[in-house]
């Protein structure tokens, strides 16, 4: 038996009743891993060593007939921009090529802390700033359904290692759609919650106001239980919230009676593939028949989000990416002659290209003299977003739309066209704006790539958001996998 | 032309909380470089900064002390840019909502009263510490550079007074006083030799009646008041000077040696930052309940315009006096201490603290608690004088000894054997001696010539080295003539 291939609660029963071990479990995947690793490229760095031993001591527990939690033994990847404590931490970075973290991130920690086996680090865009991983500094994530494509991004390399069988799970980060959108163009489910409801500390920043990070799972009662360990108040972090935490599998349930879904016109327009659009309208059918009222509504300031994202992410990035200056950890360019010198050649030579386009971007927008026409301008578009989402939100219980504008697109289609790249995440990023959550889920296929449907939930409505997904998933009964 | 100078300070203090302002480390001076330090103030990749209420708390006080509007909504910013001192290179600071606005501290300068605003009290994070190792210790020209972080996000206060200052002595004054309210309020031990307290001065001249402005420099490294009031002093010179001789004066960053007495130039307007201020997204804003802030106004103590009030009042000293002995939290408790084993005149404590004390102090340089003197020695050296073992002139030629080890005056005075003598028998021998010797002035006294009288007085304390009781002598040589 492939055991590669099971979920979280699948694997979880086995181990439960013995019938495999977390060993076995974690063999699995490695092999897997040794199999299709060189094809896809999930994983910037393998943590081979630290897996098994954790499966050991997992295996040890039950063994000695300890109750094991949900998360137990199962292996998982981690996006490189969260800190793991001795494990290198590269955020895709040469600046951070040999960079490793003295302490571990709250939401690494909660799972670790869980038992799961941490299978290593995966690539991503520099600094989360991409929509397809090919702004890796170290080299490209392909899509697993077509080794040709690119998986999204940033968190390409967690949604590969999912949907490749290199992880059971795996943890990404979502600034603008970096978990969304890679779910959607890889197949599998992943997930932005609230923002705050995880705990950002040990998350590097990209744009702290719109990070958050969330799981990709195979399937959304994966996604329920893992949300379950990741959430929780972070007196580290200010803007973690307080809140009971509830148990997210308890929402999962078939029947929708009642409740409203919108559908934002916005969404649907535009910029969207005409065939993605025609897949979600197919989608959508199916929540008739689970009892859920489906209507259009509308976000009219939706049109400026995407320019209001632009300002508003690169200006908090230009700020937070500016520790990285070679003078106490990361690289540092050799033999410079002062100061000055060492800052510039060591920033020129450790970002990449699109990073130092939004750092150029950011401080622009911050600049004495521009600051109220941009940065000021931006967040009263942020402001009338929000007030877009509450109102909808009076109407519907949740919104959906597509993921992402396109299937899956070629390896350099898009590189050299930032404005292009930056409308594959027009769906993902007024989410963002407003804090909300929402997940993504697969709802077919298009020319033989997968779709992703986007559902939105009201602020800290991830039960509702997990119910309607978790519904939606059961009646559409969308279950391929990729050729690999 | 007649010029008359205006003067605004900045003074950053560094708060006296247990923890930094963003992170548990603790705050501890002069603790081995680095070893005070966690991901969150070095900065390291992922960290979040936490705010410290106490800090928030401080700041609070300190503006309701000097009569601020509190603001119930506050915020944070992030004020952008590179040095190896600030590991984020960006500092946690305020921007347009600091914690306090509006404030004014008035000043007692003797001969009239003023009032110098308070434009804004804000927080932020205080920088790492550079060391230069090799060129002339400064960065340009060093070997290399090392950084310690110890210092790098303990809590700082910035209190920034309006134009309103005319005279380095009413700067001296203003920032003497700000001290003692700080002191009182024990939110910073205010220590300018740790760097705990903190001044920058922006000064320019216009001619006297005038409302506009002059163009202004910044003084830096005003490392003690006397430094402060010796800068200004030499910098409105300058400028006077300069504008005498048809030149310029340009806004430029100016820097104060105190070895050479003269401020020269450390960067001009062209090398200004541009900041880049923006809310910083780590931090939720913060909003206060005007019930919390009332309740912070109850927990303040005396301050010290109320002390001054009270030692009028109850120890019936001259304002002249009261003002001085409160300008200093220290000063006044050494005067409080005094006067509560002190039976006599409070007034005599404070003409020895202000008058002997005050001018070894000045001379050395301390302050009144970093003195050998205690408030017991004064005492002491005063009952010796109430009880006729010494006299005052005595007290005065022991004052140095006492200051400078420390030795009570008693043990001083028998050490020495200065005490006074008063045995009637042992003066009326002095006396028939010096009578002996100077006949003919007994017989100019004895003709009418008074000032006779002052020459055997004289001739009596000349004999015993002082150390006759006057009023003794005086006595009994009355009645010998
Ligand atoms: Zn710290």
């Amino acid at each position: 038996m492939e055991l590669y291939k099971l979920t979280i609660h699948e694997a979880h029963e086995k181990l439960v009743s013995k019938e495999i071990s977390a060993r076995e479990f974690t063999e699995s995947v490695f092999s897997r891993i040794d199999k299709v690793e060189d094809k896809v490229r999930s994983y910037l760095t393998l943590t081979k060593e630290i897996a098994f031993g954790q499966a050991e001591k997992v295996d040890r527990k039950i063994a000695s007939g300890e109750k094991i939690g949900p998360l137990a033994g199962i292996p998982a990847a981690i996006k490189d921009v969260m800190c793991v404590e001795g494990v290198r931490t590269t955020c895709g970075s040469k600046i951070l090529e040999n960079y490793v973290p003295v302490y571990t991130s709250t939401a690494a920690k909660n799972l670790l802390n869980e038992g799961i086996i941490m299978t290593g680090k995966t690539n991503m865009d520099e600094f989360a700033m991409g929509s397809s991983t090919e702004n890796s500094r170290f080299f490209p994530t392909r899509n697993p359904w077509d080794l040709e494509r690119v998986p999204g991004g940033s968190s390409g390399g967690s949604a590969t290692a999912v949907a490749a069988g290199e992880a059971i799970f795996s943890l990404g980060s979502d600034t603008g759609g970096s978990i969304r959108q890679p779910a959607a163009l890889c197949g599998i489910v992943g997930m932005k919650p609230t923002y705050g409801l995880v705990s950002r500390y040990g998350l590097v920043a990209f744009a702290s106001s719109l990070d958050q990070i969330g799981p990709f799972t195979k399937d959304v009662r994966d996604c329920a239980i893992t949300l379950n360990y990741l959430i929780g108040h972070d007196p580290l972090d200010s803007t973690s919230v307080k809140i009971d935490k509830p148990d997210y599998t308890k929402a999962l349930s078939d029947d929708l009676k009642g409740v409203k879904i919108g559908v934002p016109r916005e969404l649907m327009v535009e910029g969207i593939d005409p065939k993605v659009r025609e897949a979600v309208e197919n989608a959508l059918e199916v929540f008739g028949k689970s009892g859920a009222i489906v209507a259009e509504t509308s976000l009219p300031n939706l049109d400026y989000a995407l320019s209001a994202y632009y300002i508003i992410a690169p200006a908090e990035a230009s700020s937070n990416l500016a520790r990285f200056d070679g003078v106490r950890y990361g690289y540092r360019v050799p033999g410079t002659e002062d100061l000055m010198d060492m800052y510039m050649l060591t920033r020129a030579e450790g970002f990449g290209d699109e990073v130092k386009r939004r750092i150029m971007l950011g401080t622009y927008a911050l600049s004495a003299g521009y600051y109220e026409a941009y940065y000021g301008q931006a967040q009263k578009v942020r402001t009338l977003i929000i007030r877009d989402f509450n109102r909808a939100f009076e109407e519907f219980d949740v919104l959906v739309s597509p993921t992402s504008p396109t299937t899956a697109f070629k390896i350099g289609e898009k590189i050299d066209d930032p404005l292009q790249m930056y409308l594959s995440d027009i769906c993902t990023i007024p989410v963002n704006l407003a804090g909300l959550p929402a997940i993504s889920v697969p709802c077919g296929m298009v020319d033989e790539l997968p779709v992703g449907l986007h559902i939105i939930g009201k602020t800290l409505g991830e039960e509702m958001l997990l119910k309607v997904a978790y519904s939606f998933e059961q009646n559409f009964g969308w279950n391929e996998k990729p050729a690999l | 032309m007649e010029y008359e100078s205006v003067i605004g300070l900045e003074i950053h203090v560094e708060l006296d909380t247990e923890s930094k302002m963003f992170c548990n480390c603790s705050t501890r001076f002069g603790e081995e470089p680095n070893t005070q330090t966690c991901p969150v103030c070095l900065g390291l990749p992922g960290s979040l900064p936490v705010a410290n209420e106490k800090a928030i708390e401080y700041v609070i006080k300190s503006g309701l002390a000097i009569g601020c509007d509190i603001s119930l909504y506050s915020q944070f910013h992030r004020k952008n840019y590179f040095y190896p001192d600030m590991p984020k290179n960006y500092q946690i600071s305020q921007y347009d909502l600091p914690l306090c606005i509006n404030g004014h501290v008035d000043l007692d300068m003797d001969d009239y009263e003023t009032r110098i605003g308070v434009t804004r009290i804000h927080l932020e994070e205080d920088t790492g510490k550079l060391i230069h190792v090799g060129g002339a210790g400064r960065i340009a020209g060093a070997e290399y550079s090392l950084v310690d972080f110890n210092r790098a996000g303990v809590p700082l206060m910035e209190i920034v007074s309006e134009p309103d200052i005319r005279t380095p002595e009413e700067a001296k004054v203003y920032a003497q006083k700000l001290r003692a309210i700080l002191i009182s309020l024990g939110v910073s031990d205010c220590s300018m030799e740790k760097g705990s307290m903190r001044v920058d001065a922006n000064v320019s001249i216009r001619p006297k009646g005038s409302t506009e402005f002059g163009v202004k420099t910044e003084l830096k490294n005003l490392n003690s008041f006397r430094s402060l009031q010796r800068a200004l002093t030499y910098e409105i010179e300058r400028q006077k000077k300069a504008l005498e001789e048809g030149e310029v004066i340009v806004q430029e960053t100016r820097h104060w040696d105190e070895s050479k007495n003269r401020t020269s130039i450390l960067r001009t307007k062209e090398y200004a930052h541009d900041y880049r201020y923006f809310p910083d997204p780590d931090l939720v804003p913060m909003q206060f309940d005007s019930s919390w802030i009332e309740s912070l106004k109850a927990e303040i103590p005396e301050l010290p315009d109320e002390r001054k009030q009270r030692f009028i009042r109850r120890f019936g000293l001259p304002a002249h006096d009261a003002n001085l002995l409160t300008a200093t939290k220290a000063m006044g408790d050494f005067f409080e201490e005094a006067v509560s084993i002190y039976a006599g005149d409070p007034k005599a404590i404070s003409n020895w603290i202000l008058g002997d004390l005050s001018y070894y102090l000045n001379t050395e340089n301390l302050e009144i608690d970093e003195s050998a003197i205690t408030p017991k020695h004064i005492v002491e050296m005063l009952k010796l004088i109430d009880n006729g073992t010494i006299s005052g002139k005595i007290a005065k030629e022991i004052f140095p000894e006492m200051f400078e080890t420390g030795k009570m005056p008693q043990a001083i005075v028998e050490e020495r054997g200065m005490t006074q003598i008063s045995g009637e028998d042992e003066i009326a021998k002095i006396i028939d001696t010096v009578l002996a010797e100077n006949a003919a002035v007994v017989q100019e006294y004895r003709e009418g010539k008074e000032r006779a009288f002052g020459f055997l007085v004289g001739q009596a304390m000349r004999l015993t080295k002082g150390r006759a009781n006057p009023q003794l002598v005086n006595k009994l040589l009355r009645e010998k003539l």
